[in-house]
């Protein structure tokens, strides 16, 4: 009996204090991107069907939470096909993810794609990597595998 | 040995100076394929004799953009393919969703009228530049990519679509007239490429 009580408490909790995901604007995301840090900015552009999304962002967590330099950002696109973000938020909640979580709410991807990256095809998953101290960015088009976020890491530093 | 040495780095150089090209562009000249349709018959572009182009589709069957669009390409086939515009639609994705036997299993249950082709090796996607499912490239009828990228501009609902990208295409086409919009991106399922 101590146990359901115990779980019940913990999917409580989790509801509790899970962050709610901000929907932002391209001209918001555009600012994010562009706004000088000391730290490496790493944004993941995933949804919730997209299989290989949801399969590396425990990595994209990992990342957030051991290295202090490095600030991730989940950019949720499911708003194309989903324009309520109660599936998105759920999720959120349930992975009690840490990362920052926010959703694109934005129409017409044909007209805004290229304004986020001009290489990228719109297709998910993707990350970008982006150092404003060096001025370099890396984007990736394909799901991520362990290492993989550390070695872009090293390419935008140098 | 010297012109062994020297021949070497010339080939190396070559290659380096001219990276392989991800992909076709629009006005580049596809390339015609041999692939395995869902009914177990090989298929090409060149076995449509009386075709006047072609509607190349890179489709999934598991992607919900694919799902979202599903009836729009059965219904794209049904318009365009007796005024010559035949759909072929090519799964190149990795995993068990994604195997053979689903996707004869997909094809008999929508009945589809047109080639649904298996681009097991991912030669042909790779070839093309398809990056994210449903990518579609209108062929002319000398293979000239004549238009590349999304259906149209609303995958949430058929209802809330105003640019029909891929019919506008087409009817170009068949009109002899300037096709309005020659490509166009999307949020999309990216294809799930094989891990090297």
């Amino acid at each position: 009996m101590r146990y359901p009580i115990t779980f019940l408490f913990t999917c409580l909790s989790i509801s509790l204090f899970a962050q709610e995901a901000q929907q932002i604007k391209l001209k918001d995301l555009q600012h994010i991107i562009a706004t000088p840090s000391d730290h490496i900015q790493v944004f993941n552009f995933w949804a919730t069907w997209c299989a290989p999304c949801v399969k590396e962002i425990p990595l994209l967590e990992k990342l957030n939470q051991e290295n202090q330099r490095v600030d991730v950002t989940l950019v949720s696109m499911d708003f194309d096909l989903d324009p309520n973000p109660d599936k998105v938020n759920r999720f959120v909640a349930r992975k009690n993810l840490q990362s920052k979580v926010v959703i694109l709410a934005e129409s017409d991807p044909n007209s805004w794609i290229d304004k986020i990256d001009k290489n990228w095809s719109g297709a998910l998953p993707a990350t970008l990597v982006v150092n404003t101290k060096t001025g370099k960015r890396k984007l990736v088009q394909k799901e991520l595998h362990e290492g993989d976020l550390e070695k872009l890491i090293e390419e935008v530093n140098n | 040995m010297k012109k062994v040495l020297m021949l070497v780095i010339c080939v190396v150089m070559f290659v380096a100076a001219n990276p392989v090209k991800n992909g076709y562009g629009v006005g580049d000249v596809a390339t015609d394929f041999k692939l395995k349709n869902v009914d177990g018959n090989m298929v090409s572009l060149a076995d449509f004799k009386d075709a006047k182009g072609y509607v190349v589709i890179f489709d999934c069957n598991t992607c919900p953009y694919s799902k979202a669009y599903n009836q729009r390409i059965i219904d794209l086939n049904q318009k365009y393919a007796a005024m010559g515009f035949p759909v072929i639609t090519i799964n190149a994705n990795e995993g068990s969703g994604d195997s053979y036997s689903e996707m004869v299993r997909i094809a008999n249950k929508k009945k589809y009228k047109f080639p649904y082709l298996y681009d097991e090796s991912q030669e042909v996607a790779k070839a093309y530049g398809a990056t994210n499912t449903p990518h579609v490239f209108v062929l002319s009828k000398d293979l000239k990519v004549s238009y590349m990228g999304a259906i149209d501009d609303s995958p949430r609902n058929a209802a809330g679509v105003t640019k029909r990208y891929v019919e506008d295409a087409v009817d170009a086409l068949l009109k002899g007239t300037i096709i309005p919009v020659t490509k166009t991106k999307a949020i999309g399922c990216g294809i799930k490429w094989k891990r090297i």
